[in-house]
C-alpha cells in the first residue's frame, strides 16, 4: 500500500488507486466533472488538476495512479491557478441561462463555479451555438450547455452497453450525438440525466416542473420489477414529480431503469380515488360503508371453499398478510400470489430466490439463463451481468429464443431440450457458476420439472448459484408468508376454473390485474387496488388502495432482501392504505383482525415469519428439495416480457411509457435487413 | 557545413532511383543481417551512444526510449512509425517516404530488433497519397527480396511491416492519438500514464518514433554511434534534415549538422532571405508550434534543441519558416491560431475552448480592434492552456502567440492605437 502526502496529510491507499481517490480518502476535496467512480476514466475536463512535487506540469488527479512518496498539493497557487483557468474555459461557451435551466440548484458547474471560478467573465466573443439533439422521449437536450465531459457517452457505451451515443466533430465543434438521430435504445438511458454534471441532458417529462429545493425527498423502494431498486421520490404537495436512484451497492448501485424512473406519471392517471359499486352493470361511486356492507351481504352464507383471493404483483407484504389472515378466518384456503401460475411453492425458500444475490454476480464466472430475458425483466440485473462480462472471464449461455443482452450470449437451444446435459457441459469448468431460471420457464406446464432440473446445475462447495428471477415485487414476500393455496386449496388456475364452473362465488383481487378476468365467470369480484386496470373493470366492488409511493410498506426483492417503501404522498381522494382497508373490512365482516396499527401488524408478521424483520438484509435461506419430477417439453421458451415499458397497472397508465414504446417501435421500424 | 560523406539521406532530392536497386546502390540493406545478429542490446547501446534525439519535435533520446521496452513480454511488442507529418512548414518525412523509403523500412527492421518488436506499423498522413504508394511499393519489394517478413534478411528474425493511411487529422500525429486512430477509433490522445512502452497499440508494449528517427538508425548502426555523435554539439549530436520555407530565395530541404547557425543555414542552402538578411523580420525555427524569433536573435542563434530552448523557442521539427519585412506578423500568427483551433480534437477543456478563444482575439488583434489590456489577457489565456492539456497540442497553440507577444508587442499596441484613432475619425 503506497503512502503519499496530500496537503501535508499522510495517507496510505491501496495500490492502483488514483490520486483523486487518495485525496477523497484524506478528506481533501478535488473538484471534477468528467470523473465518475462507476465509469471509465476520461481525464478530459481537467478540473481535477493538482500539483505534484517534482512534476513539470499539474497532473490530472483522476487519472494519475498513486506512487510511493508522492507529494500532492491541491491548494497551492499553481493548482488553484490551473483550476481557475479550466473553470474559465468551461464557462466561456456555457450559456448564462441558469434561471431557465432545469439543472439549477443541483448543478455541478454552478456549484464549482462558485467555489473555484473567477468572479467575472473576460470572454468578449460570441458564445458557441449548438443544435439540440433528439435523444427520445426521456432525455431533453440543451447542447449549448454541454461541457463535453463524455460521461453520457461512457455510460451508454460501457454500462448500458449500446453503441448509440458518441462525440462527433472535433475541437470546439465536437458534439455529443446519437449517430443516426434516433432515441437511445437502452432501458437504462435516463441515467445520463443524473450523470450530466450540467443542464445539457435533463429530464423531458419533468421539464420546467419544479426546482430541487421545493421538493420533499422520500427514500423508498421501486416495485415495478422484482429488483427492488432503491429510489428517492421527489414530491411536492400531493404529486410525485420525479423519481431518482438512491445508492445501494448491493442492489442497483446508482442506476435505475427508465421504467422505474419515469412510470411515476402513471400515478396520477386512471386512479381509483373512491369506492365503487356495480349497479345495473355499471360501476357507480359509493361510500366505504356501502361498499363494505355490500361485501358483507354477498359473503353471508358463502362457504370458505367457495371463496378465493388472488394477490397481484404490486401488493405489499402487510396487505397480503392481512388478506391471508382474513381469508383464513373466513375458512378459505383458496389464496394465491402467483397470478401467472409460476411453478414455485413456498416450501423451500432457497428454491425461489436469487441466491447468489445481485452483487454476487460479480463473483460468478459463468451463467446459464433458462427462459429469461434479463434485459427486459430486470434491466438492473442485466447491467450487473454486463459489468461482470466487462471484467472478463465470464460466459453466458441461454435456453430460449435469440437474445440481445448487450453482451455475447451462447445459445443452448430455444427450448429446454437436453437442459441438464447442455447446461452441465456449459458450466463444467466454472468455479462459481450461476443458473437463472426465469418466469418464461416457470410459467409453463413443465415449470416444476424445469425447476427441479435446474436445482443442482450451479451448486458447488460453498457456492449456491441457483437463482430465480422474479418479475413481481410482491412475489417473494407472498411466497415467504405462504400466500399460496392451503390444504385442498385452489391455486390461480383452480380458482379461475372454479369460477368458470360456478364453484367459486366470491373472489378478492388484491391488485391482481394480470389474470384472465373473463374467466371469473359470474363470481362476485372485489377489487382492491390503485389503478382502474383490468381487475377493476371486472369488479363488482372496487376498494381504492394506495400505490407504492403512498404507503409505508415492506417489499421483498428477488434476492429475498427485505426493504421498506416509504410514503411520499397521500393516496388520492378516499383511497386508503391497503392493510387498513382489509382491517376495516374484517371489522365489517365481524372477523376483526387483531391489529389496529401498522406497527402491530408488522409485529405479528415478523412473529409469524421472522425473515420480514431483517430489513435490508438477505436472510440465509436453507437449501432443500424443490420442484417436481416430470417430463420436460421441448417446446421453445416464450419470454414473459415483450414490452419493457408496460408491465403493470402503473406503467400501463403512464403516458411517458407510451411515448417510449412508440419511439422504440419507430426505431425498430427503421431497421433494415442489415441490422444485426 | 556537413561534408557530403557524412550525409545520410543521399537521395533527399529524388534524383536517383528510390526503389530497392537504387537504395542498395546507395548502401541501404548492406549487412543488415549482421547488424541484426549483433543483437538487441548492441543496437540500443549504439543508438544511445549516437546521442540521437527524436526527430519528431520533442527531442527525447531515441536509444533511451527503445530501452524502455520490456526485456521480456508475453504480449507482442510493436514499433509504430509516425509518418503523419502535418506540422506546418515541415516536409522532411515526405521526402524520405518518396525518395528514400528503404532507409525507413530497414530502420524499422533494425529498430524492431532493438525493442524485440514483431511488427512495425507505419502511419502515413492521408494527404501523402503518392508517398504512400512509394512506401507500399518499397515494402512489397522488401518482402519479395526476403528483407522483411519471415526470417528477415536471413537472420532468423520474423518481422512484418504494415503501411496504414491516416485520414488527414493533425492530431493523429500525436503518438497516443495515432495509436487510437490505428486501432480504428476517433483520433484523440490517450492519457499518460500508462505510457506506450507499457501499454500501447492494442494494449501491448509499443514505441512510437518519427520517420526521420527511424530512417537514420541503419546508417548510425553501420557507421557507429560515435560517428554520429561526432557531428554537432554535445547533447545535440548528429545530422538533421531542415526544411526551409517562406521568404527565402530558394526554399529547400537540406540535411545539415545539428547546431549550424541559423543565418548560415539560410544563406548557404536557401539562397538567403528575400531582399537580403537585413530584410528579415522574424523566423519560426521549428515548425508552427514553436515561438518565433525576431531578427536580432536569428543573427546568432544555433539550430539545435538546447540553443533554441535558451532563446525560449524550440527546434521542433526543424521547419524553418522565414518571414521578411513584408509580412503581417500578427496575421501570420493569427493564421496559426486558426490552424490549432481547427485541429484541436476537442477532448480536453483548455484546448477545446482555449484555441478558439485565442484565434478570435488574434483576429481582432490583426485589425487592432482590441484594448491593450487584452494583450495581457491573451497572454494569460495562453498560460492557462499551456501545460494543462492531455497532449501537447495545447502547448503548441499557446507558444506562437506567446512568441508574438514577447517580441512584437509594440506592433500590436501600435495597431490598437491606430484602430482607435481611425475609429475616432470615423465617428467624427
Amino acid at each position: 500500500m503506497p503512502k503519499l502526502t496530500i496537503n501535508g496529510i499522510e495517507v496510505e491507499v491501496p495500490a492502483g488507486a488514483t490520486v483523486l481517490q487518495a485525496c477523497q480518502q484524506a478528506g481533501v476535496e478535488v473538484p471534477h466533472f468528467c470523473y465518475h467512480e462507476r465509469l471509465t476514466i476520461a481525464g478530459n475536463c481537467r478540473m481535477c488538476l493538482v500539483e505534484q512535487e517534482k512534476a513539470p506540469k499539474p497532473i490530472a488527479a483522476c487519472a494519475m495512479p498513486v506512487a510511493e512518496n508522492m507529494v500532492i498539493h491541491t491548494d497551492s497557487e499553481r493548482a488553484k491557478k490551473a483550476r481557475k483557468g479550466v473553470m474559465e474555459f468551461l464557462l466561456i461557451n456555457h450559456p448564462l441561462d441558469c434561471p431557465i435551466c432545469d439543472q439549477g440548484g443541483e448543478c455541478d458547474l454552478q456549484d464549482q463555479a462558485m467555489a473555484y471560478g473567477f468572479d467575472r467573465g473576460r470572454y468578449q466573443e460570441n458564445k458557441r451555438a449548438v443544435k439540440d439533439k433528439d435523444f427520445g422521449p426521456l432525455v431533453e437536450t440543451s447542447m449549448n450547455r454541454c461541457i463535453h465531459c463524455t460521461r453520457c457517452v461512457r455510460f451508454i457505451g460501457d454500462v448500458a452497453g449500446v453503441a448509440d451515443l458518441g462525440g462527433i466533430g472535433r475541437g470546439e465543434n465536437m458534439e455529443i450525438d446519437t449517430f443516426i438521430g434516433q432515441a437511445l435504445g437502452s432501458e437504462l438511458s435516463a441515467n445520463i440525466i443524473d450523470l450530466c454534471p450540467v443542464g445539457a441532458l435533463t429530464s423531458k417529462p419533468y421539464a420546467f416542473t419544479a426546482r430541487p429545493w421545493e421538493l420533499r425527498k422520500t427514500e423508498s423502494i421501486d416495485v415495478l420489477d422484482a429488483v427492488g431498486s432503491n429510489i428517492r421520490i421527489d414530491s411536492r404537495g400531493p404529486a410525485v414529480l420525479r423519481i431518482l436512484p438512491r445508492l445501494h451497492e448491493d442492489v442497483n448501485e446508482e442506476w435505475i431503469s427508465d421504467k422505474t424512473r419515469f412510470a411515476c406519471d402513471g400515478l396520477t392517471k386512471r386512479r381509483l380515488d373512491r369506492p365503487y359499486l356495480r349497479r345495473a352493470g355499471k360501476l357507480a361511486e359509493t361510500t366505504w360503508q356501502d361498499a363494505f356492507a355490500m361485501i358483507a351481504t354477498r359473503l353471508k352464507g358463502v362457504a370458505g371453499d367457495r371463496m378465493a383471493a388472488i394477490a397481484g404483483d404490486l401488493a405489499d407484504a402487510e396487505a397480503m398478510f392481512a388478506l391471508k389472515e382474513l381469508m383464513a378466518s373466513l375458512g378459505s384456503a383458496n389464496i394465491d400470489c402467483r397470478q401467472d401460475g409460476a411453478a414455485l411453492d413456498g416450501s423451500n425458500r432457497a428454491g425461489y430466490l436469487f441466491n447468489t444475490t445481485i452483487a454476487g454476480i460479480e463473483k460468478a464466472d459463468a451463467v446459464v439463463l433458462i427462459g429469461t430475458n434479463p434485459r427486459l425483466e430486470a434491466a438492473i440485473i442485466n447491467a450487473r451481468l454486463r459489468k461482470r462480462y466487462l471484467q472478463g472471464g465470464f460466459r453466458v449461455g441461454a435456453f430460449g429464443p435469440k437474445l440481445d443482452l448487450t453482451f455475447p450470449v451462447t445459445s443452448l437451444g430455444d427450448g429446454p431440450q437436453d437442459l441438464v446435459a447442455r447446461a452441465t457441459e456449459f458450466l463444467k469448468d466454472a468455479k462459481n457458476p450461476m443458473v437463472i431460471v426465469g418466469q418464461g420457464a416457470l410459467r409453463r406446464k413443465d415449470g416444476g420439472a424445469i425447476l427441479a432440473a435446474a436445482r443442482d446445475l450451479a451448486v458447488r462447495d460453498g457456492w449456491n448459484g441457483f437463482n430465480v428471477l422474479h418479475l413481481a415485487a410482491s412475489r417473494v414476500a407472498g411466497l415467504d408468508m405462504g400466500f399460496v393455496p392451503g390444504a385442498n386449496g385452489r391455486d390461480v388456475e383452480g380458482i379461475l376454473a372454479g369460477c368458470e364452473k360456478g364453484e367459486i362465488d366470491f373472489v378478492y383481487l388484491l391488485g391482481a390485474d394480470e389474470i384472465d378476468t373473463k374467466r371469473l365467470g359470474s363470481a362476485f369480484v372485489v377489487y382492491q387496488g390503485h389503478h382502474g386496470d383490468k381487475g377493476a373493470a371486472r369488479a363488482d366492488v372496487v376498494l381504492p388502495g394506495s400505490a407504492y409511493t403512498e404507503k409505508d410498506a415492506i417489499y421483498v426483492n428477488t434476492e429475498g432482501r427485505v426493504q421498506l417503501a416509504r410514503r411520499a404522498t397521500f393516496p388520492p381522494g378516499d383511497a386508503r392504505e391497503d392493510w387498513a382497508i382489509l382491517r376495516a373490512l374484517s371489522g365489517s365482516l365481524g372477523k376483526a383482525l387483531p391489529y389496529d396499527t401498522l406497527a402491530a401488524l408488522r409485529t405479528k408478521l415478523t412473529q409469524a415469519y421472522p425473515t420480514f424483520g431483517a430489513i435490508d438484509q438477505v436472510p440465509h435461506a436453507a437449501w432443500g428439495s424443490f420442484g417436481k419430477a416430470g417430463t420436460i417439453d421441448a417446446a421453445a421458451f416464450v419470454y414473459p416480457v415483450t414490452d419493457f415499458y408496460h408491465t403493470d397497472s402503473i406503467s400501463r397508465a403512464s403516458p411517458t411509457m407510451d411515448a417510449c414504446l412508440a419511439a422504440r417501435m419507430e426505431t425498430d421500424a427503421r431497421k433494415t435487413g442489415t441490422h444485426g | 557545413m556537413l561534408a557530403d560523406k557524412d550525409r545520410i539521406f543521399t537521395n533527399l532530392y529524388g534524383q536517383h532511383d528510390w526503389k530497392l536497386a537504387g537504395a542498395r546502390a546507395r548502401g541501404d540493406w548492406d549487412g543488415t543481417k549482421e547488424l541484426i545478429l549483433k543483437g538487441r542490446d548492441w543496437i540500443v547501446n549504439e543508438v544511445k551512444a549516437s546521442g540521437l534525439r527524436g526527430r519528431g519535435g520533442a527531442g527525447f533520446p531515441t536509444g533511451l526510449k527503445w530501452s524502455f521496452m520490456p526485456k521480456t513480454s508475453e504480449r507482442p511488442c510493436y514499433l509504430v512509425i509516425n509518418a503523419d507529418e502535418s506540422e506546418p512548414g515541415t516536409c522532411k518525412d515526405r521526402d524520405i517516404l518518396r525518395h528514400d523509403p528503404h532507409k525507413l523500412i530497414e530502420g524499422a527492421l533494425l529498430a524492431g530488433v532493438g525493442m524485440n518488436a514483431c511488427a512495425a506499423y507505419i502511419y502515413v498522413r492521408g494527404e501523402f497519397y503518392n508517398e504512400g504508394l512509394h512506401l507500399q511499393a518499397a515494402v512489397d519489394e522488401a518482402y519479395a527480396a526476403g528483407l522483411i517478413g519471415k526470417n528477415a534478411c536471413g537472420s532468423g528474425y520474423d518481422y512484418d511491416v504494415f503501411v496504414h493511411r491516416g485520414a488527414g487529422a493533425y492530431i493523429c500525429g500525436e503518438e497516443m492519438a495515432l495509436l487510437e486512430s490505428l486501432e480504428g477509433r476517433k483520433g484523440q490522445p490517450r492519457l499518460k500514464p500508462p505510457f506506450p512502452a507499457g501499454m500501447g497499440l492494442y494494449g501491448c508494449p509499443t514505441t512510437v518514433n518519427n520517420v526521420e528517427s527511424i530512417a537514420v538508425a541503419p546508417t548510425i548502426l553501420r557507421r557507429g554511434g560515435a560517428w554520429f555523435a561526432g557531428i554537432g554539439r554535445p547533447k545535440n549530436e548528429g545530422t538533421k534534415v531542415f526544411c526551409i520555407s517562406g521568404h527565402v530565395e530558394k526554399p529547400c530541404n537540406v540535411e545539415e549538422a545539428m547546431g549550424i547557425p541559423l543565418k548560415e543555414l539560410i544563406e548557404k542552402h536557401a539562397g538567403g532571405v528575400r531582399g537580403g538578411w537585413d530584410n528579415l523580420l522574424a523566423i519560426i525555427p521549428g515548425g508552427a508550434s514553436v515561438p518565433l524569433l525576431p531578427k536580432e536573435i536569428c543573427d546568432t542563434v544555433l539550430m539545435d534543441f538546447d540553443a533554441l530552448r535558451e532563446v525560449k523557442s524550440g527546434l521542433g521539427t526543424a521547419a524553418v519558416i522565414v518571414m521578411d519585412k513584408s509580412t503581417d506578423v500578427v496575421k501570420a500568427i493569427a493564421r496559426l491560431s486558426y490552424f490549432y483551433k481547427h485541429e484541436s480534437c476537442g477532448q480536453c477543456t483548455p484546448c477545446r475552448e482555449g484555441t478558439g478563444w485565442l484565434w478570435r482575439v488574434m483576429e481582432r488583434m490583426v485589425k487592432g480592434n482590441a484594448t491593450v489590456a487584452e494583450i495581457d489577457m491573451l497572454l494569460e489565456v495562453t498560460y492557462e492552456i499551456e501545460g494543462h492539456t492531455i497532449c501537447a497540442l495545447g502547448d503548441a497553440a499557446a507558444w506562437p502567440v506567446q512568441g508574438l507577444i514577447r517580441h512584437f508587442r509594440p506592433e500590436m499596441e501600435r495597431r490598437i492605437a491606430e484602430y482607435r484613432k481611425d475609429a475616432a475619425v470615423r465617428v467624427a
